[in-house]
């Protein structure tokens, strides 16, 4: 067997095994080993690509491709879902507790939460379109129960919602596949290889241009949907606030990346096909519009939140729409922040996402009106929600400042009139998160709230490698990223 | 180019996916759910109908498949999951009326129009046939998503999705002769899992709102006055 395979099939075989395992605390045990194999044959696959370079196979008949692009996204989508899983195991155990869900609602949890993790890391291996677009689609599917766990009917609105709007996003990403096939069934002999990228890449510059740029619009708005682009993010404030912390973490963390990385791969087969054409930017300058305004909005809209995970899923808005600016703006400076911003935001946010999860326990409510004085309630907690939030709006010496820094600079390179909205959506966004954040981790805590059982390890190693990486990006990860941003511009 | 020009299969595929689109119309204007149902399954036989047509012209056996794929899962399961439903819900008997009946209709008029428009550009005389199947499709696509947006009923909504994803097979069957093999059972894969978990979310709202009108799910709004202790439970 292959390390792709390996890796590919540890959370398909967990997720059948979990849904049938009945204890709870067995499950969380079980799921935390397949996690860390998942992780572990993830990370011996980064050191083969690093050593062997590109690995592409053929397993059932689906084509994958593992390059550097998306090896290191499998390595972070396996460590983060790790880390989540050791702090969800506890965590359940709470919710089962408190009686918001039954046995048959934690095998579920369980279960998708493998099949989950499976479908990311067949989006991110697969080298089809088609398989891409079905391990999107399935992503969904496997989380959509779990946003409504609780039952309460926010949950199952929020849920409906997830899936109403992701469905028709990911239908029209559909079309625009099928347009991508049509336009390369024109080039490529093969039929089987049309919609295979590596194929499509190598023949881009013979794509038709007016084929693909209709498709890539389609494109765009279904995979912009799950990337939560304004204005087709409505669903992800609900889902990412209403279902289980855990999910909020995994969901935030990596879904949104995940649907990053399709769009960007679309991105360079359009920009291969409109190179000789009269607007042989125009998918950059998309990405750029859709990304400033979901920034700018999203940054505007943290101001207003009572929910503590609405608000930081709209911190979630704000970045994503940051990294697809980036990536539309192109240069290799541009990408390589973009690219180490996707990998600090990953690591904080999900950090995040735990640390609010122990919040919203000792304070009782999500409100942020009545998370008060968490440094004197529990010391651990409220500095991890301090440290997290100032390391997500951005402070040094915490990673996402490095990679805020290079975009900046590379805005001002480029587009030195952008680099204004940017500067003020982040001052803006980092007021919307302190204004709330204040009075949470300060403030008076109310009589009688008591420190609760806090598993903080997750939260320490993430917090913990974002600040390594913002005080010294390891030399090995610096080439590696500099690898992946030659690949996608396209330049040495 | 006038359609008699063509080769007698395609003009057999032109005059099915016609009958599609107005299939869509129907199942855009019914109010009665289980007759709006059999409208879509109907749409499932032809789009099967037009896979097989298509193999035929192509002497493609794995389009052949995929005809008969389509047939069970469009024109019979999804149907047939459809009606189970509606009868365990109890909303045979329930007609919902569409508040500006007219306007929808000119809505979805327009829609078409715009998805000729869209696909314009793509003129190429040797792909003449193509670009009327791909902007029928779309126009499917389309309709059904104006469908999702005009209808309040949860499983009305349900079907608009289903009638896009029929779009959708449509474009995948006629504009290039079906997607390869593994693509198309996983698409096939996604649209039932997908039904089966609608299944289980019809139960849900009903649960929660004692209806399946959808417009009633409206508790998460970004009004801040929306203070009620709604939002007090923990996630």
């Amino acid at each position: 067997m292959s390390l792709l395979s390996i890796t590919l099939l540890t959370p398909l075989l967990g997720a059948l095994i979990l849904a049938l395992v009945r204890g709870l605390s067995r499950a969380g045990w079980f799921n935390l080993i397949f996690c860390a194999v998942t992780l572990g044959s993830a990370i011996w696959l980064a050191w083969t690509v690093a050593n062997h370079g590109i690995v592409s196979t053929q397993l059932l008949g689906i084509a994958f491709r593992v390059d550097a692009f998306n090896v290191y996204l499998v390595v972070l989508t396996a460590l983060v879902s790790l880390t989540t899983a050791i702090f969800s195991r506890p965590y359940m155990r709470y919710v089962r507790q408190t009686g918001r869900t039954d046995r048959r609602g934690l095998r579920i949890y369980h279960s998708m939460y493998q099949a989950f993790i499976f479908s990311m890391l067949l989006a991110l291996t697969t080298d089809n379109l088609g398989v891409l677009w079905v391990a999107m689609e399935g992503a969904t599917l496997a989380t959509v129960l779990l946003v409504s766990l609780y039952r309460t009917p926010e949950a199952v609105e929020a849920a409906w919602k997830y899936f109403i709007l992701c469905g028709v996003g990911i239908a029209l990403a559909l079309f625009g596949t099928v347009l991508t096939y049509f336009a390369a069934q024109q080039v490529i002999a093969d039929p089987n290889a049309g919609l295979t990228w590596s194929v499509l890449y190598a023949n881009a510059a013979a794509l038709d241009p007016t084929v693909m740029r209709i498709a890539f619009v389609f494109l765009l708005v279904g995979y912009g949907t799950k990337v939560g682009l304004v204005p087709l993010h409505q669903w992800l404030p609900d889902a990412h606030s209403e279902g289980p912390t855990p999910m909020s973490a995994v969901l935030s963390g990596l879904l949104l990346n995940v649907a990053l990385y399709a769009v960007v791969r679309l991105k360079m087969l359009v920009d291969g096909a409109l190179l000789n054409t009269s607007s042989p930017h125009l998918a950059g300058y998309l990405l750029m519009g859709f990304g400033l305004l979901s920034f700018t909005v999203a940054g505007l809209f943290l101001h207003r939140q009572r929910d503590i995970k609405r608000m930081f899923s709209y911190s979630s808005i704000e970045h994503m729409g940051l990294m697809t600016f980036a990536f539309g703006l192109g240069g290799s400076l541009a990408t390589f922040g973009a690219l180490l911003h996707m990998l600090v935001h990953s690591l904080t946010k999900s950090a995040i996402f735990v640390t609010v999860g122990h919040a919203a326990h000792i304070a009782g409510s999500q409100s942020i009106d009545r998370i008060r004085g968490l440094i004197r309630t529990q010391p651990s907690v409220g500095w991890s929600l301090l440290i997290g939030v100032a390391a997500i709006a951005g402070f040094p010496p915490f990673g996402i400042f490095m990679s805020e820094f290079l975009l900046l600079t590379a805005t001002m390179q480029t587009y030195p009139w952008l680099a204004i909205p940017l500067i003020l959506g982040l001052v803006i966004a980092c007021a919307g998160l302190f204004r709330h954040l204040h009075p949470m981790v300060y403030g008076h805590a109310p009589e009688g709230q008591q420190p609760v059982a806090a598993n903080l390890f997750p939260v320490g190693v993430h917090l913990a490698l974002v600040l390594w990486l913002g005080l010294m990006i390891p030399a090995f990860l610096a080439e590696w990223l500099q690898q992946v941003s030659a690949l996608i511009t396209g330049v040495q | 180019m006038s359609p008699t020009a063509l080769p007698l299969l395609q003009q057999w595929v032109v005059v099915l996916a016609a009958l599609l689109l107005f299939l869509s119309f129907v199942i855009l204007a019914q109010t009665r759910l289980i007759s709006a149902i059999h409208a879509f399954a109907w749409q499932g036989a032809l789009i099967a109908g037009v896979t097989a047509v298509v193999a035929a012209a192509a002497h493609s056996p794995h389009l052949y498949f995929s005809a008969v794929l389509t047939l069970g899962l469009k024109a019979l399961l999804i149907p047939w999951m459809l009606h189970r439903l509606t009868r365990r819900l109890e909303l045979e008997n329930q007609a919902e009326t569409l508040r500006y009946p007219a306007l929808v209709g000119m809505a979805a008029v327009a829609l078409i129009i715009f998805s000729y428009w869209l696909v314009l550009p793509i003129v190429q005389a040797e792909l003449n046939f193509t670009r009327n199947i791909v902007a029928i499709s779309l126009a499917v696509v389309l309709i059904g998503l104006l469908m999702m947006v005009v209808r309040h009923q949860a499983v009305a909504q349900v079907l608009g999705f289903m009638s896009m994803e029929n779009g959708l097979f449509l474009a995948a069957v006629s504009a290039t002769a079906g997607m390869p093999l593994v693509v198309e059972l996983g698409v096939a894969f996604d649209v039932l899992v997908a039904m089966i978990l609608f299944g289980v979310f019809f139960f849900q709202i009903r649960a929660s709102i004692d209806s399946l009108d959808v417009d009633q799910l409206n508790r998460l709004t970004e009004m801040t006055d929306a203070s009620d202790g709604a939002e007090g439970e923990v996630g």
